[in-house]
């Protein structure tokens, strides 16, 4: 049997990290119910009032994602690292560099992707104003894929150690700031009838630069990781 | 060349060549700093307009400068000791941590005494203050992945990786930061620095700052030097050295 090519191995991997996902349901509606219930304490302390939490609303809704996201980020190579079945995925002859895309992208796609669908349920609840939904939901889905692509680079560096779950929160929070600064600014922009396209292109822009260069930094760090 | 490059390797060659720069740095280092310091804090003339409080610019501007550029020699030893497996640079990374975050740490303190005669307030959300904040929280996410790895040297790679990625994300976050607050909120408190400085202040803030490198450099040294005797331990040089007590 020969080996499948990058792209094939690639595909298929990201298929596995679904499949895997899909059959424990209640790990993909964990973070959906973390995002429900954070949302829900920010009313109970700030106060129910409606103009109050409008304002408050962009910064609240990206904040929670940003929480939910963190949580998750741990778990990304936990399990495969457990079996062993990522020592063979570095053992494979197809790019690291890919392989962890894969990973990712399936991270991404059962976390930030859905966080950001469901996003204008809580955006109502908050009492955000209609016309930032649409920015909401769209800086989302740029935003937690940046957030998912620095989250690996922890996961990746803490994998090997017993207790990375609150380490994980210290090295890469810092670097969610950026994220948080203009995925927030977006949100805010449209809320006051401000354009939010140049927010979300630097949205953007930062998903293409996290994009080159964090499977870099994963693939260094689950090598270091798997050799201690 | 590659000898130089291969001593740079030897912990009992590197140890030796520390204490050498140390002994004639040590003295200048204290020097400089004793002369700067209470120029600056005694000697100088009061600013017209903040009159004596402006005196903290001769700790908090060189504590600041040194923090950013100590957060470059921690990621630029965590290169080395990446790419051409150096363990002295692995060294030098591990050791410029804590000291990089004691001086960030610093000048945050100072620039929160600074501020409260100053601005009314000891904190703002500034740009520059943000930044230094978070630049507090990277160095401190790498003292504690350095602690939480049993094996050393995968904590060493480990703590380069992360000092790497987060010296891409230095720019970034400073930009972002800076973007962020512009649009927030009016220029109410402007930071004006003087560009046209007098010189009569400037020469002792001049000399504060190298003072300061001297001693980043000496931290670094001395913190290098602990560490090289903790990780050789079981080595014949240090035996030796460690019956020979006395004479360094």
């Amino acid at each position: 049997m020969s080996a499948p090519g990058a792209a094939q191995f690639c595909v298929r991997l990201l298929r596995r990290q679904l499949l895997l996902a899909v059959r424990r349901p209640i790990e993909i509606a964990n973070p959906l119910l973390f995002f429900a219930m954070v949302v829900a304490l920010f009313p109970l302390g700030l106060g129910p009032s409606p103009e109050k939490l409008a304002g408050f609303a962009p910064g609240v809704l990206w904040i929670t994602a940003l929480l939910s996201n963190l949580l998750t980020s741990d778990a990304v190579f936990r399990s495969d690292f457990d079996d062993g079945s990522l020592e063979q995925l570095l053992l494979a002859p197809q790019p690291l560099f890919l392989s962890v895309l894969a990973y990712i992208g399936a991270h991404w796609l059962t976390t930030g992707m859905l966080l950001a669908l469901v996003s204008p349920v809580f955006a109502l609840m908050l009492n955000l104003p209609l016309q930032a939904v649409g920015t909401l939901v769209v800086s989302l889905l740029l935003g937690t894929a940046v957030l998912s692509l620095v989250g690996g680079i922890g996961a990746a560096l803490t994998v090997g150690l017993k207790r990375g779950g609150m380490l994980i929160s210290l090295l890469i929070l810092p670097l969610y700031m950026p994220v948080l600064i203009f995925g927030g600014a977006a949100v805010q922009a449209a809320t006051s009838g401000f354009p939010a396209a140049p927010y979300l292109a630097i949205l953007g822009a930062l998903l293409c630069f996290a994009v080159a260069l964090a499977p870099l930094a994963m693939a260094a760090g689950l090598r270091i990781s798997i050799d201690a | 060349m590659w000898s130089i490059f291969h001593k740079f390797g030897s912990p009992p060659w590197l140890y030796s060549i520390s204490g050498a720069i140390l002994r004639w740095l040590l003295p200048a280092t204290l020097i400089a700093l004793i002369v700067g310091v209470s120029w600056g804090l005694l000697f100088t003339s009061p600013d017209f307009r903040q009159g004596n409080s402006y005196r903290i610019i001769y700790i908090h501007v060189p504590a600041a400068v040194v923090a950013l550029a100590g957060y470059y020699v921690m990621a630029l030893a965590g290169a080395v000791s990446l790419i051409w497996r150096m363990k002295m640079a692995d060294v030098a990374m591990k050791a410029a941590a804590p000291i990089g975050a004691a001086f960030t740490f610093i000048a945050l303190f100072t620039g929160a005494v600074w501020g409260k005669p100053t601005w009314g307030t000891w904190w703002v959300w500034d740009a520059r203050i943000t930044s230094m904040l978070i630049l507090l929280f990277l160095y401190l996410g790498v003292v504690a992945l350095y602690e939480a790895f049993d094996n050393k040297e995968a904590a060493g790679k480990a703590c380069a990786v992360l000092s790497l990625v987060g010296m891409v994300n230095i720019p970034i976050i400073y930009k972002s930061v800076d973007w962020w607050y512009s649009l927030h909120q009016p220029a109410s408190i402007k930071f004006t620095e003087k560009s046209t400085i007098d010189p009569s202040m400037f020469y002792p803030l001049l000399l504060c700052i190298g003072a300061f490198y001297a001693l980043f450099t000496c931290c670094l040294l001395l913190n290098m030097r602990a560490e090289l005797l903790q990780r050789e331990s079981r080595t014949q040089w240090v035996k030796k050295l460690a019956t020979e007590s006395g004479r360094n």
